[in-house]
């Protein structure tokens, strides 16, 4: 509240350019952060750690926890929580796995080309239902959000276990394995700069588009340098990520086998096949633009956000909080679903206790993200820059060496130190 | 004045809370571009009143009337077909969001495609911002960093934006400074020039006295009466708050 009224006069520039860096200030600090961790374990490992297959791996490990925090941006925003994504994707994934390889091969034949967009389809629409239910009883039993969640971790996973019996469900359809991200699982060379090209183009065209419909009502604008340097640098950042994630090879054998399945000719010096950027990532931008929009530019994300911040003044505007909940925990448990299909397919299996702590990630990927506990406060790319920080600690001390009990105690500090600063800069800015 | 059919007739209004009778048959008026300044102390039932005709409580008995015609009016939304806008003692705002996304919550514009139109919605803010507080310059800040008049005037855009016809300001002044309440008192009379009606809600009489036209005071849930303000003094109407008293001699404009 240290924010000094400026009635009378108008913000003078550098007050305004400030203002617009404070959002950069934020994100560059967890940049930053991560930046040190991954050159500290690089240090600590001998080199081990930035190597474009450790950050390949990074990538494909932080999926999962990603496209879950993104929603838990939206529970925790509107002041909830959800403590059941780490089941709800287990059980969501021993459905799927059931459902391609023991349901769909007897009534479709093994081997369908139309198995791994059921069983997607069919996993989403569980999830949502698992979501729905548990949001209904939220907003219209008003039972709280941690109890029923709490709940709800039991509930699904002991589901999880009943689907089989405990018994693990491999091999899954093949097709499905794609979006785990293993070596089928990338877009190789060409692909990965066509992906990275199409983003270079979003980014500019979404500086232009603003900055011109701003110009046509004569609306202050960001000096034309701060456009420039966030569209280069975000440019930047897309051609460096291509690179790396092209830069590491597919073993020969396993591309050979590759070619092989794929009728194509082995040259006598080799396929020279790069992994490029895995499938699961691709899914993480595709999740992380529709949310980022969603949050930002529709009727559903303004009130998302209108409920965390005063949840009477949204409801006196005549938003419906109580379907909104139910919306909100819809949308998590979707996202629960594509998480379990990329962790299900990642690990080729199905196993009842897939997913177990993931809540407990992804819950703090979103607060290492920036999103305030208190509700109002949160955005998508902090939530998948907590995970990616999260996942970073996690693979570094693993690579080191750190045994699994030390690892959970620093990974617990770093929490709350994360929290703790982050508060701290709050409070210096005002905000 | 008294033959006219009044804008707003709340008349026979019981409310209780787990047998509590907040409001206890209490009837008052508001006529076309009048200010009805509704006086009582904390807990005399003003606000409680108030909320039954913006839509927020339900009253247990009694009828609205606007325009002499009987007003089903359960939700805030129903309220606001009728025109009347509220702009509560806590600052319906939601602090995260800027000034323009708090104006149009509930009610925002789209584009072609359905999606949000901040930029349209900003310039909206700022035509009326410019009329209602030409000073105010934060547009991009979330709400939170304004000022209490500020938050108030953002408040009051609100309701005149979506052409409030009856206004209710619950303690519109209470959380401000001397120059601020001066700020809102100035906006109040313009939004009386332009021919809105408003009820204002007060425990405060010195915040109401120069403003209101007629006092309707309230006192543990009955209503005291309702007076014009050129026929009493303000000591008089102290002793209707405190003491529950009617003025001598004072006119009786709308009696209990």
């Amino acid at each position: 509240m240290s924010v000094s009224p400026t009635s009378g006069t108008p913000q003078s520039l550098p007050a305004r350019i400030a203002r617009q860096m404070e959002l950069d200030v934020r994100l560059l600090g967890m940049v930053v952060a991560l930046l040190v961790i991954w050159v500290a374990f690089d240090l600590l490992t001998g080199g081990r750690f930035i190597t474009p297959r450790n950050l390949f791996n990074l990538t494909v490990q932080t999926a999962s926890v990603a496209v879950m925090a993104t929603g838990m941006v939206f529970v925790i925003v509107a002041r909830h929580i959800d403590l059941s994504v780490g089941s709800v994707l287990g059980f969501v994934a021993m459905l799927m796995g059931a459902f391609q390889s023991q349901w769909l091969p007897g009534v479709l034949g093994p081997d369908n080309p139309a198995i791994w967009l059921l069983t997607i389809g069919f996993g989403l629409i569980v999830g949502s239902a698992i979501g729905a239910l548990q949001g209904y009883i939220i907003g219209y039993l008003a039972i709280p959000a941690f109890i029923v969640t709490l709940g709800g971790l039991l509930v699904w996973r002991g589901a999880a276990w009943w689907v089989t019996t405990g018994q693990t469900i491999a091999p899954l359809d093949s097709t499905f394995l794609i979006f785990g991200g293993g070596i089928q699982g990338t877009l190789g060379f060409l692909w990965s700069w066509i992906f990275g090209a199409i983003c270079m183009v979003a980014i500019v065209y979404l500086t232009i588009a603003n900055r011109q419909k701003r110009k046509a009502f004569q609306f202050p604008l960001k000096p034309v340098w701060a456009e420039y340097t966030n569209a280069i640098t975000l440019s930047a950042g897309v051609i460096l990520f291509v690179g790396v994630m092209n830069a590491y090879p597919i073993p020969e054998r396993a591309a050979n086998r590759l070619a092989e399945a794929r009728g194509i000719p082995v040259p006598e010096d080799g396929l020279g096949w790069v992994h490029g950027i895995a499938i699961p990532v691709v899914i993480v931008a595709i999740v992380a633009l529709v949310m980022t929009f969603v949050a930002r530019r529709t009727k559903f994300g303004r009130y998302v956000f209108a409920i965390g911040g005063n949840p009477q003044a949204a409801d006196l505007s005549g938003i419906d909080t109580k379907k909104m909940t139910v919306y909100i925990f819809t949308l998590m448990g979707a996202l629960c679903a594509l998480s379990a299909v990329i962790a299900s397919a990642r690990l080729q299996s199905a196993a009842n206790d897939l997913g177990t702590l993931d809540e407990l990630r992804v819950i703090a990927a979103a607060v290492i993200g920036g999103t305030s506990l208190a509700g109002g406060v949160g955005t998508i790319y902090g939530a998948i820059l907590g995970a990616l920080v999260m996942q970073s600690l996690q693979s570094g001390m693993a690579l080191v060496g750190v045994q699994t009990s030390l690892q959970s105690i620093i990974i617990g500090i770093v929490l709350v130190a994360a929290v703790w600063i982050d508060q701290l800069y709050r409070r210096r800015i005002g905000a | 004045m008294t033959d006219q059919t009044p804008l707003v007739e709340m008349r026979d209004i019981h409310v209780s809370f787990g047998g509590i009778k907040a409001v206890d048959g209490v009837s008052c008026t508001l006529n076309p571009g009048e200010v009805v300044g509704l006086l009582g102390h904390n807990g005399a039932g003003k606000s409680t009143l108030i909320k039954v005709l913006s839509g927020a409580y339900r009253a247990d008995e009694g009828a609205i009337l606007i325009n002499g015609e009987e007003a089903a009016i359960s939700s805030p939304r129903d309220a606001r077909r009728y025109n009347i806008e509220t702009i509560y003692q806590t600052l319906a705002l939601a602090d995260n969001l800027d000034a323009a996304s708090n104006l149009f919550l509930g009610r925002e514009l789209t584009t072609a495609t359905g999606s949000l139109d901040d930029v349209r919605m900003e310039a909206e803010t700022r035509k009326i911002m410019g009329r209602l507080n030409p000073n105010f310059r934060k547009f991009e800040a979330p709400v939170s960093a304004l000022s209490g008049g500020q938050r108030q005037s953002v408040a009051i855009a609100r309701a005149v934006y979506f052409e409030a016809k009856i206004l209710i300001m619950d303690e519109p002044t209470a959380a401000l400074g001397v120059q601020e309440t001066a700020m809102v008192s100035e906006l109040i009379k313009q939004l009386k020039s332009e021919g809105i009606s408003i009820f204002l809600i007060s425990h405060d009489i010195h915040d109401v006295f120069d403003l209101s036209d007629r006092l309707t005071v309230m006192k543990n849930g009955r209503l005291v009466d309702t007076v014009r303000v050129e026929d009493v003094s303000q000591d008089d109407v102290l002793a209707m708050i405190i003491a529950g008293q009617r003025p001598n001699g004072g006119q009786i404009t709308n009696g209990g």
